[in-house]
């Protein structure tokens, strides 16, 4: 969970936790590839704007990285522009939710991306 | 609170115009479901709604009423896997064996979700796009007038919706996002009520009638069930919901996507 706001990563932390994740928590592109070096997550959520490193940034240098393109890689960011989204997508993100988000939200791209059970309708 | 004869008033009205099982007992979902349509037709309170609705006996707001008790379904590709089931076997497999176009109804179509869902795929399919007619109805003017308009919340567009399909088929307008006219222009859109006799429609390949049919009453679904199968083109397919009460008559296509054929009357 990749976010330089914690009140986010803590709203975020507990929905993860609700669907069954474990949590890391990092606040910015470097601390977050420092966890990736040390084990490589399944999913991870990711702000766009945070100081040190963004995110966009981040997901070209992880997908560039040994083992780098097993994570799935989920945006997380208020940044609603299209044609950004078309960007963060092409640079190796495979989902995107725009913020204000709610659980149900995460989960189903969660759930599209292959990572959790889909919630029932 | 709503007492039990307005409730009643509800439930009875709800079963002999759309054939909508509402249980009379249940006083909270009925009040949140009514309680702004009393406010937007300018009533003082949900009681005063009713009595106008049983004394005046007005044909529109009593539609608005049983209207409001049938909410539209909120997702994209509602269960993903009868999507592609549906692009990738069962449109293919009818394109195959149809001389013209493949008529597709998606017959309870709410504020347009799963009609675009198919607009979409059939758009990203090159050996179906041009062979396939999108035609959606919904027992709501105002369902309608929003599907047609296509303009949805940020909220909206993020469930069910992939963000590779939203950035390919989208525009945004405002804090809203609107589907793009390519997409907008493959549907035809057209008030019905299930009820109804439907064979004016004329006849259909493919009919999507998904997670309506559960919360129908007994006859409801019976008249419903035959009005649809009627209007099934030889050879053709009904989808119901994967939550959709079994129907024993019907033969199986592809049960895991809720696909069936109806049996040929003799």
């Amino acid at each position: 969970m990749v976010d330089d706001s914690r009140v986010i990563r803590k709203v975020s932390r507990r929905i993860l936790e609700g669907l069954g994740f474990d949590v890391a928590e990092a606040a910015d592109g470097v601390e977050a590839m420092a966890w990736c070096h040390a084990a490589m997550p399944d999913v991870i959520l990711l702000d766009w704007r945070m100081p040190v490193m963004d995110g966009l940034e981040f997901v070209r240098r992880l997908r560039a990285e040994p083992g780098g393109d097993r994570p799935r890689v989920v945006f997380c960011s208020v940044e609603n522009d299209l044609a950004r989204i078309r960007e963060a997508l092409d640079a190796g993100a495979d989902e995107y939710v725009m913020k204000p988000f709610d659980g149900e939200i995460l989960a189903g791209k969660l759930a599209y991306v292959g990572l959790a059970p889909r919630l029932a309708a | 609170m709503i007492g039990p004869a307005d409730r009643e008033l509800v439930a009875a009205l709800c079963a002999s115009r759309a054939g909508l099982r509402v249980d009379p007992d249940k006083a909270y979902l009925i009040e949140s479901r009514l309680t702004p349509v009393a406010r937007r037709e300018s009533f003082d309170s949900l009681e005063a709604f009713l009595e106008a609705v049983r004394r005046r006996g007005e044909e529109r707001l009593i539609w608005a009423m049983v209207e409001a008790m049938a909410p539209p379904e909120t997702a994209f590709f509602r269960d993903p896997q009868v999507f592609e089931t549906l692009a990738r076997d069962v449109l293919p497999d009818l394109a195959a064996r149809t001389a013209g176009p493949v008529r597709v109804w998606s017959a309870a179509c709410g504020a347009g979700q799963e009609i675009y869902s198919l607009a979409m795929l059939v758009a990203e399919t090159p050996t179906l796009a041009g062979r396939v007619e999108l035609f959606a109805s919904d027992l709501s003017e105002r369902s309608l007038e929003k599907a047609k308009a296509g303009l949805y919340s940020q909220f909206e567009v993020q469930r069910g919706l992939p963000a590779r399909k939203l950035v390919t088929h989208f525009e945004r307008e405002g804090d809203s996002f609107r589907l793009s006219p390519r997409i907008r222009q493959m549907v035809r859109w057209r008030r019905v009520n299930l009820l109804d006799d439907l064979s004016a429609l004329g006849r259909f390949e493919l009919v999507l009638c998904r997670n309506v049919l559960s919360g129908l009453t007994g006859e409801g679904r019976e008249r419903v069930l035959e009005g649809l199968t009627g209007v099934l083109a030889p050879g053709g397919w009904l989808v119901l919901g994967l939550s959709d009460p079994g129907e024993a008559w019907l033969d199986p296509v592809a049960a895991a996507a809720g696909v069936f054929a109806a049996p040929r009357a003799a």
